[in-house]
């Protein structure tokens, strides 16, 4: 479909000439422009394993891929709710403190009674994340306090929580001999040889991604990040919308705390300490812009997958695993480096589409 | 010179407090606050209020108060640098491997703050001049300094440093019991303060804290200053990371690892709007001393250090939701004759 109702036809890009109105053809064009950036760090994904595989072909042996796909599905859990944060132009530095403390929770529950089913202490633990999140959610609608500040008090609050609790009840560290073995299992079972516990991401990242593309609450929350009072203005509950990201992300990241437990079995209460910086820098890589309004839950999913990577490879590389904060953080920089061009080129692109039309 | 003339319906709910803290000296609250808990600590706490005591409080609180300084002036132009403690860690590895290589100390001081002021631009050019949110930014160089720091120093530590400069850092004067390095910090507070609150530089970054657009129409070059401040900042970082370095006798790729937070907690809890614009050099330096302050006396009664971390948190949010509440309550009070 190339007949454009406005302009010079040959001005305007084959892939760019889409539907007929120009609203829904700018629309497209974001669109692609997403597409394209995830594309950009699956082929950075895709290029970092075939580099690593020529120079250590082991790097794709069944016991290695499985490491790396454990070690991604907790940060990949983290980073599709904070995705839903940072969209409504907000932040949650504490989801590090939240994952310990339902770590430790879902540890306490197992030591304590052994016989509880594996769902009851995966719901649990995700119960103790979801409360965690309520209370940042409520500061955050409630009072109005920005986020950023709210969520580092949170960082320190329930941290504090956390080892007050094992201190007060003197079990500094639980260990794996004292976990029932059925949530052991949990940690090592596969489905067709895929760890069970990076299904459980994926499912996440899937159902979370369907919510913010396909419900209207979750096209809102699009809208909050991207003009706050305009979207207060349309009659979008704001408050209301913000809280749920902040409930959810919780949830999740208390989601994340039980994966970790049946990962690592050995829990204390440092506990995925410094791992926000971690998950807003996944998210940041894949495309999720930190002042909200644009992004989406799968680029998060591959830029912590990416991170992940990166962790596992340098080593295998030959290089020092010393380098791997180092490699993060230009990382980092070359994604927001990159938004901003691309940004740019869209909104130019997008200008001189509609002075066409105003000719 | 109308900035303030804005109809209270334009004023977003945010721009309450800023207003509140013009007519109240910026940080009186927190410095009220921080008078009352060191006289009830001196009464109730034993050994608190000893100069033994004091001096132990003010060294912890020296390299958070010192970064704190050019830190409140980014947070005031609305920027917000989080890599602070990653350019204490890294220029602490280099001055570690410089150590080891045989540069004498005289040399190596000089060339760790050159490369702070180096990190420093680093930040700020991709802050001023690609147009990246500094947020996102020193996320990233939070990382990339850290990790530069290990790729520098591995994990060992070098500790050999002469005596003569890791004495100076933990000596006091006389028989007071303050540090010495509480007067070079006094001077660089001082400076501070005047460039803030007495100078045209210091009006500036309010004004680009309230409204960038304002400020630029207005003759200010917003880019340059911050780039500037940015500079400053991982200077006064280095500087930071060589007083941390002598002061605990060695040189680590992980020193100061999270003292961005605790920074950062001390300039919000002192007053300091986040999203720039407001606050004073006053209630930041009372906030850094209320956290050391409220932190030593609870270790002085043996409240294990967790509670601490709440203490923190708790305090921090407080600080935040409380101006913010009063202002709510006070906006409506307001607008009720009027509608």
């Amino acid at each position: 479909m190339s007949a454009p109702v406005t302009g010079t036809p040959a001005a305007l890009p084959e892939e760019l000439a889409a539907p007929e109105r120009t609203g829904h053809r700018g629309s497209a064009l974001v669109h692609r422009l997403f597409v394209v950036r995830e594309l950009g760090i699956l082929a950075a994904l895709v290029l970092l394993v075939v580099v690593t595989v020529v120079a250590n072909p082991r790097f794709l042996s069944g016991q290695n891929v499985r490491d790396l796909l454990l070690s991604a599905a907790i940060l990949t859990v983290l980073a599709a709710g904070q995705t839903m944060v940072i969209v409504t132009r907000n932040v949650d530095l504490s989801v590090g403190s939240v994952l310990g403390l339902s770590a430790y929770a879902t540890g306490t529950l197992l030591v304590v009674a052994p016989g509880t089913p594996v769902v009851v202490a995966v719901l649990a633990g995700t119960a103790v994340g979801a409360v965690c999140g309520l209370l940042n959610g409520l500061v955050v609608a409630a009072a109005g306090v920005p986020s950023l500040v709210v969520t580092l008090g949170t960082l320190y609050a329930f941290r504090g929580l956390d080892s007050l609790w094992a201190s007060s009840a003197d079990r500094l560290q639980i260990n794996a001999a004292d976990l029932p073995s059925g949530f052991k299992a949990l940690g090592g079972a596969r489905l067709l040889g895929v760890p069970v516990l990076f299904l459980v991401a994926v499912a996440v990242v899937l159902l979370v991604g369907w919510y913010l593309r396909t419900f209207r609450s979750g096209r809102e929350l699009y809208g909050i990040g991207s003009a706050p009072e305009a979207a207060r203005l349309s009659g979008i509950p704001v408050g209301r919308r913000v809280l749920t990201a902040f409930v959810v992300n919780g949830a999740l990241a208390g989601l994340a705390g039980v994966l970790y437990a049946a990962r690592f079995q050995t829990l204390d209460t440092t506990a995925g300490t410094g791992q926000e910086l971690f998950v807003v820098a996944a998210a940041v890589v894949g495309g999720v812009a930190i002042f909200g309004g644009s992004g989406s839950v799968y680029g998060a999913a591959l830029g912590a997958l990416l991170l992940t990577t990166i962790g596992t490879a340098l080593p295998q590389l030959g290089l020092d695993p010393f380098w791997r904060d180092a490699a993060v953080g230009a990382l980092i920089l070359a994604a927001i480096a990159l938004d901003r061009a691309l940004q740019l080129r869209l909104a130019a692109r997008l200008r001189g589409r509609n002075a066409r039309r105003d000719r | 010179m109308t900035v303030d003339t804005a109809p209270a319906p334009a004023a977003p709910a945010p721009a309450a407090p800023a207003r509140r803290g013009r007519t109240l000296p910026a940080g009186s609250v927190i410095t009220t606050f921080l008078v009352l808990f060191l006289v009830v600590a001196a009464f109730s706490v034993e050994g608190f209020a000893s100069t033994r005591n004091a001096g132990f409080l003010l060294l912890d609180v020296v390299v958070i108060a010192l970064i704190a300084l050019p830190l409140t002036l980014i947070v005031v132009t609305g920027e917000i640098d989080l890599s602070v403690a990653s350019t204490v860690g890294l220029c602490s590895a280099v001055m570690g491997r410089l150590w080891v290589a045989g540069l004498p100390l005289e040399a190596i001081v000089p060339l760790v703050l050159v490369l702070g002021g180096v990190l420093g631009a680093v930040n700020g050019f991709l802050v001023t001049r690609l147009g990246l949110p500094s947020l996102a930014v020193t996320i990233g160089t939070l990382a990339l300094y850290r990790g530069l720091a290990f790729v520098v120093l591995g994990d060992q530590a070098v500790a050999d440093f002469p005596r003569a400069w890791t004495t100076w850092a933990i000596s006091s004067i006389g028989s007071t019991g303050i540090p010495t390095v509480v007067v070079p910090l006094l001077v660089l507070v001082v400076l501070t303060g005047v460039v803030l609150h007495a100078t045209p530089i210091g009006r500036s970054l309010y004004a680009m804290g309230n409204s960038e657009d304002a400020a630029r129409f207005s003759g200010i070059d917003v880019a340059r200053t911050k780039l500037w401040l940015f500079v400053v900042t991982g200077v006064v970082s280095a500087l930071g990371g060589v007083y941390w370095t002598l002061r605990y006798g060695s040189a680590r790729a992980d020193n100061a690892t999270g003292l961005e937070l605790q920074v950062i907690a001390a300039i919000l809890l002192g007053g300091v709007s986040i999203f720039g614009g407001s606050g004073g050099l006053l209630g930041v330096i009372a906030g850094a001393l209320l956290l050391g302050s409220v932190r030593n006396a609870l270790q002085l009664v043996n409240v294990p250090s967790d509670v601490l971390n709440i203490v923190t948190g708790v305090l921090l949010i407080t600080a935040v939701v409380a101006p913010q509440v009063a202002a709510r309550v006070k906006g409506r009070r307001r607008r009720r004759p009027a509608s």
